[in-house]
């Protein structure tokens, strides 16, 4: 996890249930390549404006979260590749 | 004859792309797969306007020409020309879903690059209203620099204006296709953002049901609850609607097989086509109720959207066992039967996630061996309570249920960390917008999917059934002798007796071993034949068999025996199915052989232990 570690940002898995965040930065490099590949399919991009939806029923995981105009489900692990700026 | 031209239908998951696919074609489809890798390939005709007929091929979805998976690779390889066993497309309909523009449009940019005659169906306009999402189709089309039509695909709105576009192209005189350079999806994504704002002409904000509904299906003690109810009423249907086509298929089997036996003379012919055919075939077909009720509800919770959300809430628990959220639904419905739970491992995009389900998927208790267990249940466990109003007998059926799924979850774990170890076993979905399902739409995939079965059980399952009964009949026996001693079947039961006879295993289930590798059931009925054989006179042939199997089995041999039905892989049907899914005999000899080990341990261990308690 070498990348631009902003202050005012956190790792996606933190973000609370109905918070909308605008992704810092990803980690490509922390993901295997099909599933960086993956991410970007979903649109996951710098500046894209993300919100957590739901979680699973055990262990908060995984995430339902809501992309431009879809909703994706991703595992937790995979979400800490990805930083998004606090919500003010 | 010059191939007709061929239309490809592409375009990204969860566009609507198959239910426009079949609004174009109807149920004159044909299904088959791409030689070399097992992505279905999905075809129909459509005659245009002036009566020339062209082939649609409609494409695995893919969400862009950089393939994550099998399914995408297939899909970017036709669109390239590179795909075996399919020539280059001379037209192009990219399906884009209305309300999700900004992501759809990317995989659209890439393919209207590749310079073939391209139309965009503006899919599910009447949801993206319904979102509150108003469009602009010829700023689209301006923007995109080919035609734009807008569908409603399960209403058949738009259809004919998408006909009438495709005529235009197809008579339009064509230029060659670009080669496909890897782009970097992020610019592409960024520009696909932009068009799609720009053809948006208003947007109000409305909430739209399927958040709610989310709200109330993925809630953490709901949503299970809800998951738990809608498997409940799968299984109910399965074996409940069952019932009465399975009484149908039986007698109709079995007045097939009185009609032969009536027209053909008494010999070697008439034992092929009765026992051998048609009791063999029949065996097997029996179970197609099941399996289309089965797939019915798959079909109706893959189509409503809800088997992803099924997926969402399973995935941490199947994640313990090294598998993804996506194997619940194939490995659940391996309890009915394992050979439509091994097919629906298609939806699984993990190729080593994929496989490792469809090898444990034999591990869950179907219903073919629900007979067996029955038998010897009834045979050998007394019927006594164990306090709260515990029956012994049930308790000891639960046992061989729960005795499966945690052999299935040790085989997973055991597999994932060493045959197919590695590939990420990533969970990465989209949640789809919950919709009605088609009928159209479900009738068509059960049709294939039946269809793909019986192919089965008219080729490998017949030939094997065949043989099966070459075994039993060859060389014939002679007066006085028992035709299942004298045949090849028998000595080969004899060196098969060798082998088991350390777990504990006897003759008669020796001689029921070889049949029942048709379906588990048979068993039952090749152990009832060995001995009304053997008992000869018809007086004791009344007796019931659980009796009959009390006076020659052992409670030790008897344990032994469920012990090795839980794990064996004895159906043919399932070793077929697995060599279509795997495209290959690699993965079903594999299979068959870890089974069959596990099976004999846990058989030889049942046995011995059982013997060391003085049972």
């Amino acid at each position: 996890m070498t990348a631009h570690f902003k202050p005012e940002s956190i790792s996606l898995d933190q973000l609370k249930i109905g918070a909308r965040a605008s992704i810092a930065s990803i980690d490509w490099d922390a993901l295997e390549e099909s599933e960086a590949c993956r991410l970007k399919h979903f649109g996951f991009d710098e500046g894209v404006v993300v919100e957590p939806l739901h979680l699973g029923p055990f262990g908060r995981d995984p995430l339902a979260i809501r992309v431009g105009r879809m909703t994706v489900a991703i595992r937790r692990s995979h979400a800490r590749a990805v930083r998004v700026n606090i919500p003010a | 004859m010059t191939p007709l031209p061929l239309v490809a239908v592409a375009g990204s998951p969860n566009a609507g792309k198959s239910a426009l696919f079949n609004a174009l074609t109807g149920a004159r489809q044909k299904v088959g797969n791409y030689p070399g890798v097992t992505v279905e390939r999905h075809s129909g005709r459509l005659t245009l306007a002036d009566g020339r007929p062209v082939e649609l091929v409609d494409l695995p979805g893919a969400y862009s020409l950089d393939p994550a998976s099998p399914d995408e690779a297939v899909t970017r390889d036709v669109l390239l020309g590179k795909q075996k066993g399919e020539r280059a497309p001379d037209a192009l309909v990219i399906v884009v879903d209305a309300s999700n523009l900004d992501n759809h449009l990317r995989f659209a940019l890439q393919l209207i690059e590749l310079g073939l005659p391209t139309i965009v169906a503006l899919n599910m306009v009447d949801l993206a209203k319904r979102d509150g999402l108003q469009l602009d189709p010829k700023r689209l089309e301006a923007e995109l620099g080919v035609p734009v039509i807008e569908t409603v695909a399960v209403r058949k709105r738009g259809i004919s204006d998408l006909q009438a576009a495709l005529d235009d192209m197809i008579s339009a005189p064509r230029c060659g296709v670009h080669e496909h350079a890897p782009s970097d999806l992020i610019p592409l994504q960024r520009r696909a953002r932009d068009i799609a704002k720009a053809a948006v002409v208003s947007e109000s904000p409305v909430r739209r049901w399927t958040h709610r509904l989310d709200g109330v299906l993925l809630h953490p003690i709901v949503g299970p609850a809800i998951l738990a109810a809608v498997l409940f009423v799968m299984f109910q249907a399965v074996f409940a609607w069952s019932e009465v086509p399975v009484s149908w298929i039986e007698s109709g089997i079995a007045l097939i097989a009185q009609g032969a036996a009536d027209v053909l003379p008494h010999g070697l012919l008439r034992s092929l086509i009765v026992d051998g055919v048609i009791g063999g075939v029949g065996a097997v077909v029996v179970f197609l109720p099941q399996i289309l009720i089965l797939f019915f509800f798959i079909l109706l919770l893959e189509a409503s959207g809800y088997m992803v959300r099924a997926a969402f809430l399973m995935d941490k628990l199947m994640h313990g066992a090294g598998l993804s959220g996506r194997a619940f639904i194939p490995l659940l419905s391996s309890f009915a039967c394992a050979v439509p739970g091994i097919m629906a491992t298609r939806t699984i995009d993990n190729p080593k996630d994929r496989l490792t389900t469809i090898l444990v998927a034999p591990l869950m208790t179907c219903s073919a061996r629900l007979p067996v267990y029955t038998l010897i249940i009834a045979a050998f466990i007394p019927d006594r309570t164990v306090g709260l109003g515990v029956g012994l007998q049930g308790l000891v059926m639960f046992g061989l249920y729960v005795t499966g799924v945690g052999g299935a979850l040790l085989a997973a774990l055991t597999l994932r960390r060493t045959v197919t170890k590695g590939g990420g076993g990533a969970f990465m979905m989209e949640l789809p917008k919950y919709q009605m399902p088609q009928l159209k739409d479900v009738v068509i995939g059960l049709y294939q999917r039946a269809l793909i079965f019986l192919k089965r059980a008219g080729t490998i399952i017949l030939g094997t059934t065949i043989l099966l009964w070459a075994l039993a009949s060859f060389p014939q026996a002679k007066p006085g002798e028992n035709q299942i001693e004298a045949s090849i079947a028998g000595k080969i039961s004899s060196g098969i007796e060798v082998l088991v006879k350390p777990i504990g295993f006897n003759r008669d289930i020796s001689l029921a071993l070889l049949p029942a590798m048709a379906a588990r059931e048979v068993a039952v009925s090749a152990i009832g034949t060995v001995h009304s054989i053997d008992a000869g006179d018809d007086q004791s042939a009344n007796v019931a068999l659980e009796d009959r199997l009390r006076g020659r089995w052992s409670l030790a041999t008897a344990l032994a025996f469920l012990a090795w039905f839980v794990f064996a892989p004895q159906c043919i049907s399932t070793i077929a199915v697995t060599r279509r899914e795997t495209n290959g005999w690699k993965w079903p000899a594999f299979m068959v052989g870890y089974l069959f080990a596990l099976a004999y341990i846990a058989a030889g261990a049942t046995y011995w232990t059982a013997v060391a308690l003085g049972l």
